[in-house]
């Protein structure tokens, strides 16, 4: 188990090793100035002046590596070229808002999808069946966008029930629950479908296991059965969809955020897209990713932790 | 075989009311496409300042913009778009993709392990992330989409392949192949080839909805098709813009988006359970 952990932790160093490297070499593949392709034609040669002394363009080439890596393992992402404020603290500020976004979407998907997948495991092959499954391709294949747009025309501009923008006045927890839904609704549908796709497979795959028969054998209620030694090993291998996935979390809340004016990483990207701001884009990205290969570590060492199959296949 | 059979799983894909109706939904999709100037009723780009921001009309079956050009003409135009962009950048990474896959799972090891190492590290990066990145460093239009979609796409289209080489690489026909002393180029070509094929068209088409969507999505956020290219999300983003005072605009955009997503999922879903059942369908995006 130590040396599998090892060995997971060791491999997601190295790739967020590759992965900074390719962020911080990509303004050096296209070719013309570096200071210049970061950030654009409009930029003032005061603006380049800056950057190139920031990322230190003025140096050898393995200097300047050199000075990136040990910026960012500092927690120094660099400053903002317009509003000269550093990048970190437009992170921390947008993170918690992304990520309560995230959490509340994912939570309610969670609930849903999971009852759903039981229910379309009860009536195996029935119609309540066949409808779940085709409601979950559907809700899997529509655009997180297209849903915001449409919860925003019909719950904010028709019937005026919830607020079309931002996140809800600061220190006013209703307000800022009421922003929550609607960017919340659309963020999570997709996973709903997801969910219940997956729980429904895997249940149906240890339904015919042999611990699951012999609970039944012994005149365990159909209830207790289901819930308690079905379910139970249903969920692990959802763990790891669900951080997989947190990827895509991302992407759709950088639309529904977009949508909704919401605060978080998905605008701050996106306002940095559009003003070829590079250093907030790269430090964007380089902090969900950091993040993203700590949730899918931290999946994987969970799993072999929870799955006995799992724990046994690497003591072997 | 790869293609067991095809009038049967054609048979097998009708009869399940989903994939016919996945295959319904395509096709009016993909006749939309092909036929625009004919179908369309209006110059997708003809402006009509006295006709801006109309409701449903005789005249305008689905209202006009804010420059008076008729959405459904921008709509049928949508489609081409979206079409041409998903078919060039899915069939551009299938095709790196497969190389790649070949070259990992038959080359080397020292070879298949950098290779993996790289295709991990593009996994390892938030999809959306990865294009906005591309697209700060070289301007958002087409040809940024394309290369945006091939590179987020490349890494699973090689995974699956190198999978199915490794797997295949030991097996008696290729060894046999091996004894009689065929050259690595033949045996890649004409033995390994044929049998990774299907699997893979089968991902692809799974992913063309994805891409309609990234397509969509990216041009919604203004940093995808560039403007007046009708694009079903340059079109949306005209709608949300105007969602006040003319909602007629943005519920019409939606809904292309909505059917095409649907029936290409339908109908790669029917497709899989047609040709290879052993292929699971639960990945997430």
């Amino acid at each position: 188990m130590l040396s599998y952990a090892l060995q997971r932790v060791g491999l997601a160093l190295v790739i967020l090793f590759v992965v900074m490297l390719a962020m911080y070499g990509m303004v050096f593949l296209v070719p013309g100035d570096p200071a210049s392709v970061a950030l654009g034609p409009r930029a003032t040669p005061a603006l380049k002046a800056l950057l190139t002394e920031r990322m230190g363009l003025d140096q050898p080439v393995l200097v300047q590596i050199w000075r990136f890596f040990s910026h960012t393992l500092q927690g120094d992402l660099g400053v903002d070229v317009w509003s000269k404020r550093p990048v970190l603290d437009q992170i921390t500020e947008a993170f918690p808002h992304t990520l309560i976004l995230g959490l509340v979407a994912l939570g309610w998907a969670l609930a849903l999808g999971i009852a759903l997948g039981v229910i379309s495991v009860v009536y195996q092959g029935r119609w309540v069946d066949r409808v779940l499954g085709v409601v979950s391709v559907g809700f899997i294949s529509v655009p997180s966008f297209v849903v915001a747009i449409y919860l925003l025309l019909i719950f904010a501009v028709w019937l005026h029930w919830l607020p079309a923008i931002g996140a809800g006045k600061p220190g006013d927890v209703t307000s800022q629950i009421k922003a929550l839904i609607l960017p919340s609704l659309a963020v999570g549908i997709g996973w709903v479908g997801y969910l219940a796709r997956m729980v429904r497979a895997s249940m149906l795959e240890i339904m015919g296991a042999n611990h699951v028969r012999t609970a039944r054998a012994f005149g365990l209620p159909e209830r207790r059965v289901v819930l308690r030694y079905a379910l139970r090993l249903a969920i692990v291998p959802t763990i790891s969809v669900i951080a997989m996935g947190l990827g895509s979390i991302l992407s759709s809340a950088v639309f529904v955020e977009t949508v909704f004016s919401r605060p978080g990483l998905g605008t701050l990207i996106t306002g940095a897209v559009f003003k070829r701001n590079y250093p907030v884009v790269m430090g964007t990205v380089l902090v969900t990713t950091a993040f993203y290969l700590l949730v899918i570590t931290a999946a994987d060492l969970l799993i072999a932790k929870l799955d006995p199959r799992v724990r046994d296949a690497l003591a072997e | 075989m790869p293609w067991p059979n095809s009038p049967r799983a054609l048979k097998v894909l009708l009869a399940d009311p989903m994939g016919a109706m996945g295959l319904v939904l395509v096709s009016l999709f993909v006749v939309m496409a092909v036929a625009a100037p004919i179908l369309a009723p209006y110059d997708p780009l003809a402006l009509n300042v006295r006709a801006k921001l109309q409701g449903i009309s005789f005249a305008h079956w689905l209202g006009t913009d804010q420059l008076g050009r008729d959405t459904l003409s921008r709509l049928i135009f949508g489609a081409r778009t979206a079409l041409s962009i998903s078919l060039t950048a899915t069939g551009l990474a299938g095709a790196i993709g497969l190389l790649l896959g070949l070259i990992a799972g038959y080359g080397p090891r020292w070879l298949d392990a950098g290779l993996v190492l790289m295709l991990d590290s593009v996994n390892a990066l938030p999809m959306m992330m990865l294009a906005l990145a591309i697209i700060t460093v070289i301007g958002p239009g087409t040809f940024t989409l394309i290369l945006v979609v091939v590179l987020v796409s490349i890494p699973s289209y090689a995974r699956l392949i190198r999978a199915q080489t490794l797997s295949l690489r030991r097996a008696e026909f290729i060894l046999a192949e091996r004894a009689i002393g065929a050259s690595t180029f033949r045996i890649l070509l004409r033995h390994l080839l044929p049998n990774v094929l299907g699997p893979l068209v089968i991902v692809l088409s799974m992913d063309i909805p994805v891409v309609i969507m990234l397509e969509a999505g990216l041009s919604y956020l203004n940093l995808g098709v560039k403007p007046p290219t009708p694009s079903w999300g340059n079109v949306l983003y005209d709608g949300y813009t105007s969602i006040r005072t003319s909602p007629t605009l943005v519920i019409a955009a939606g809904a292309p988006l909505v059917l095409a997503t649907l029936g290409f999922t339908f109908l790669g879903e029917g497709l899989r359970d047609a040709l290879d059942p052993r292929l699971a369908s639960t990945r997430p995006r």
